[in-house]
């Protein structure tokens, strides 16, 4: 019996999938969890995986070729099957009569509470099966949710009530964000200057279809400058003791990883934000949710965009621990292996353009958050000190903050705390 | 360091001695430390020793009734002083399993009274033990008394369960005020015994946690065997004498005065959050008293966590240890399971058993759940006629649209056994078709949960 291979939700908020590479072609031998394709969500590209075992048919979507979710792009037939004509977008192929021989018996909690023959959710060709309970797969059949696409966290991974519960809510919550700070474009070329001395070789513009992430980003950015009434605070912090505090945890970890100073930045300012719970918030349709954990996203700069990773409850971990979450969510998101839990749910962000030599810039604020901090390069600055003029590291770091949630002073004396615990960085540690 | 460990557990109770053989099983070097019995309340003065009495109760009623049977024991004479010697030696002998348990995972343990000290230390007579991993706190809870009537517990007319333990003899009246499990599984004990029992609750039934017709069943048993129950009581003044207590008591809209022997303090528990340093480690307690925590057993201060009695209700051994085990799976890195309070099983030893699991069917009617009940009483049970035994009944609640077991009730002998069924299948959310679907040996009491699964589905075969 042939098993279709839809364009599954990859992650919460996919709508469609952009086929990038085959990594099986017709005619070649599968097994259940292969890769079948890779696929390019709106936030990263994924394996599309195999759900069955038998030979690879009809493959109908093309590398490049953008396929809603819950079409079928290729079927996977047993060996030597006749598969008949295109199969339609069925939820599920149903079993010719006698099809298969040692069928399994009758599944429990048919809906009239009868000891039915209903066939159970997994036969024998359909090798796809799904670990669920029996409550989880009676509410799925009854709900008609395709228990395939909900992940498990009971026991070996089985789903369970408490999952479908969550899968269900996931539907209506609106997407998180990715939005976090006004990265450059990646320019469309503009014409060419119609000049008659300049002669261009090439052609006068290409045009660049949108990926599925810039066209989130898109999305994102109108639903925050636009509809946001942002405004900026701006503080310049004297970084030279949190170099030293920098250096002497290094020596200290030796090659057991390494502390940025990104990651100081981090920490400071998650333990600045449970002493400022007004900055650490969600706006929300009629309510302000103050978050008591801080959840930090990070902006991550990618090949083809930003997205923003987050390091769980970044207050209560160290440094140490910080730097290597840090380290390794950035490796995973330019190689765009993030899952979706790992960049959904953050409760203020941070995004730091130091490295690209930008003294201060203002960040898009990544709603439902209520403020985001612009970091800069960390640069020697002439400073009168006690009369005397000195060079000294500094930083400048700029907040945009959401006007309906923080006010002026709110805002300012965020920073003053931030400002105090990176210019004394033993503060952190009380 | 010689005082470095892993994990310092903090009291040796149900979930503090669980959590140190987790803990040592995973690898993590451990302390223990217990300033009295390893083993805690429950081994030492609670479940233990009360279970062994219980037994002692059934077959003095047993042997009583024995002549319908064929077997005439005669004149049946008991003697709490040997009923009270034999649980103390049951008692013992689970402490010194415990002990062993704790050489054999190589679990260091200090018998002293430990104090926790910031920065995950604790003091333990004039040594400081330090934690690399967590502290865990369970130092558990104790009875305490009503001193604002008057009835401060004084260890010889008004007593807590602590005392009746070691009662040489048993009291010639008892009132016990308080019918939860206590109270119910003493009047049960000192009836058998010889004891007049008055049962005092404040609430309007006895067992007021239970499922209302588990209180009723259990209401009828115990006045028909001529134990006083008075429920919906407010006991408005105790005064001890000498060797009797006047009591002064209001049921409904009447106020009655008597005279017992003793008075067994029944309600109510009081955790153990003093003297053990909580304030000066930034350890929060709730309105309630408990220790507050956080989805993971953790309390305000980092890498302290609480577990068991402190941590919050329900006060039950079993749900202390998973919490042990809960918290050093965590601690090893692993990914336990999320602990399912909605689903630790209540028992009560009395006989008939009480035994229960999930919602009541007035928490159903709260929650405007759309249920549907499946009844078998166990007099149509063929196994429990030929015991004698038919006092009692399955009930279970059981989702209309779904199946899901939403709760179970079972009052019965061995009920306490029964109960373990349903909490596998609503552990594992199978509905009443699975439980239902496995085949059932006869006779056996285990057919009446089947039979209820039936009914509750409207087809229950005999019945």
């Amino acid at each position: 019996m042939a098993t279709n291979v839809y364009m599954e939700a990859l992650s919460p908020t996919m709508e469609e999938g952009r086929v990038v590479k085959w990594h099986k072609r017709e005619g070649d031998a599968v097994k259940t969890g292969d890769t079948l394709a890779e696929v390019e969500t709106d936030k990263a590209v994924m394996d599309l995986v195999a759900r069955a075992d038998g030979v690879l048919r009809q493959v109908s979507a093309t590398e490049g070729q953008t396929i809603p979710v819950g079409n079928v792009v290729a079927v996977i037939a047993a060996p030597g099957e006749t598969v008949g004509a295109a199969p339609a977008a069925a939820p599920r192929p149903a079993a010719p009569p006698g099809a298969v021989s040692g069928q399994r018996g009758p599944a429990p909690g048919d809906g009239s509470g009868e000891r039915g023959a209903v066939p159970s959710v997994a036969t024998s060709a359909d090798a796809t099966r799904v670990k669920a309970s029996p409550l989880a797969r009676r509410i799925a059949k009854e709900a008609g949710v395709d228990l395939k696409l909900v992940t498990g966290t009971g026991p070996g991974g089985r789903v369970t009530k408490r999952d479908l519960e969550t899968a269900r809510r996931g539907v209506q919550v609106e997407a998180r964000p990715t939005a976090g700070q006004p990265t450059p474009q990646r320019e469309v070329p503009l014409p060419a200057p119609r000049s008659q001395e300049i002669v261009s070789e090439g052609p006068a513009y290409d045009d660049v279809p949108l990926t599925q992430i810039r066209k989130t980003i898109a999305k994102r950015l109108v639903t925050s400058l636009g509809p946001i009434p942002h405004f900026f605070l701006t503080t310049e912090v004297d970084m030279e003791r949190a170099a030293e505090a920098r250096d002497a945890l290094n020596k200290q970890l030796g090659d057991q990883g390494k502390v940025s100073f990104n990651d100081v930045i981090i920490k400071a300012t998650a333990l600045a934000l449970v002493k400022h719970r007004a900055c650490n918030a969600w706006f929300q349709e009629g309510h302000i949710r103050y978050w008591n954990e801080v959840h930090i996203g990070m902006a991550v700069a990618i090949e083809d965009g930003l997205i923003t990773p987050v390091i769980w409850n970044a207050d209560r971990k160290s440094l140490a621990l910080i730097g290597r979450e840090a380290k390794e969510l950035a490796e995973k998101a330019r190689s765009r292996r993030l899952q979706p839990a790992e960049y959904t749910g953050s409760t203020f962000s941070v995004s730091n353009l130091g490295m690209f030599e930008i003294d201060q810039f203002t960040a898009v604020i990544n709603p439902p958050e209520v403020g985001i901090l612009a970091i800069g390069s960390i640069v020697q600055r002439p400073v009168v000190m006690d009369g005397q003029l000195a060079p000294r590291r500094r930083v400048r770091i700029t907040m945009s903050c959401d006007h309906r949630v923080i006010d002026g002073a709110t805002g300012a004396a965020f920073l003053k705390t931030l400002k105090q615990m990176l210019e004394n960085p033993l503060a952190m540690l009380l | 360091m010689p005082n470095t460990f892993d994990v310092i557990v903090l009291g040796g109770g149900p979930a503090g001695y669980v959590a140190a053989i987790r803990s040592a099983q995973l690898g993590m070097s451990t302390a223990l430390i217990e300033k009295e019995k390893l083993g805690g309340v429950c081994v030492n003065i609670g479940c233990i020793p009360t279970k062994a009495l219980l037994h002692s109760a059934y077959i003095a009623r047993l042997l009583r009734e024995a002549k319908d049977f064929g077997v005439d024991a005669g004149t049946v004479k008991t003697d709490y002083g040997v009923a009270m010697q034999r649980s103390r030696r049951v008692s013992d002998q689970n402490s010194k399993g415990v002990e062993f348990l704790m050489k054999k995972n190589k679990i260091t343990v200090a018998k002293a009274a430990g104090v926790l000290q910031p920065g995950r230390k604790v003091k333990v007579g004039g040594e400081v033990y330090e934690a690399k991993k967590a502290v865990l706190i369970a130092t558990g809870s104790r009875v305490k008394g009503l001193p604002q009537i008057g009835l401060e517990i004084n260890k010889t007319t008004v007593i807590s369960s602590d005392e009746a333990l070691f009662l040489e003899k048993a009291p010639g009246s008892l009132a016990i005020i308080g019918a939860g499990a206590v109270g119910m599984e003493f009047a049960d004990i000192f009836h058998a015994f010889g004891t007049k029992v008055t049962l005092i609750e404040a609430l309007s039934r006895i067992l007021p946690l239970e499922d209302v017709e588990a209180s009723d069943t259990l209401t009828k048993s115990y006045k028909k065997r001529g134990i006083e129950v008075i429920p919906g009581a407010k006991v408005k003044k105790g005064t001890p004498g000498k060797d009797k207590v006047t009591l002064e008591i209001e049921a409904g809209g009447a106020t009655q005065k008597f005279e017992v022997a003793a008075v067994l303090m029944a309600a109510g528990r009081a955790v153990n959050t003093e003297a053990i340093g909580l304030a000066e480690c930034g350890v929060q307690v709730t309105d309630r008293g408990f220790i507050k925590v956080d989805q993971n057993l953790q309390t305000t201060a980092p890498g302290y966590y609480a577990i068991g009695d402190v941590a919050g209700p329900p006060m039950l051994a079993h749900k202390g240890s998973r919490e042990g085990v809960y918290v050093t799976e965590l601690l090893a890195g692993k990914k336990p399971q999320p602990i399912k309070y909605d689903n630790v099983p209540s028992v009560t030893y009395c006989h008939p058993e009480v035994a229960s699991i999930g919602l009541t069917e007035d928490q159903c009617k709260e929650r405007k759940l759309d249920y549907v009940v499946g009844r078998f009483p166990f007099s149509a049970n063929g196994r429990a006629r030929g015991t004698g035994e038919t006092e009692g009944f399955v009930k279970i609640l059981r989702d209309k649209k779904y199946g899901e077991i939403l709760g179970a009730h079972i009052v019965g002998e061995h009920a306490s056994e029964l109960i373990h069924e349903l909490a596998v299948a609503r552990a594992n959310e199978y509905t009443v078709e699975e439980v239902e679907l496995a085949i059932y040996a006869h006779p056996t009491m285990s057919e009446a949960v089947a039979q209820a699964a039936l009914d509750s589905l409207g087809r229950a075969i005999d019945m």
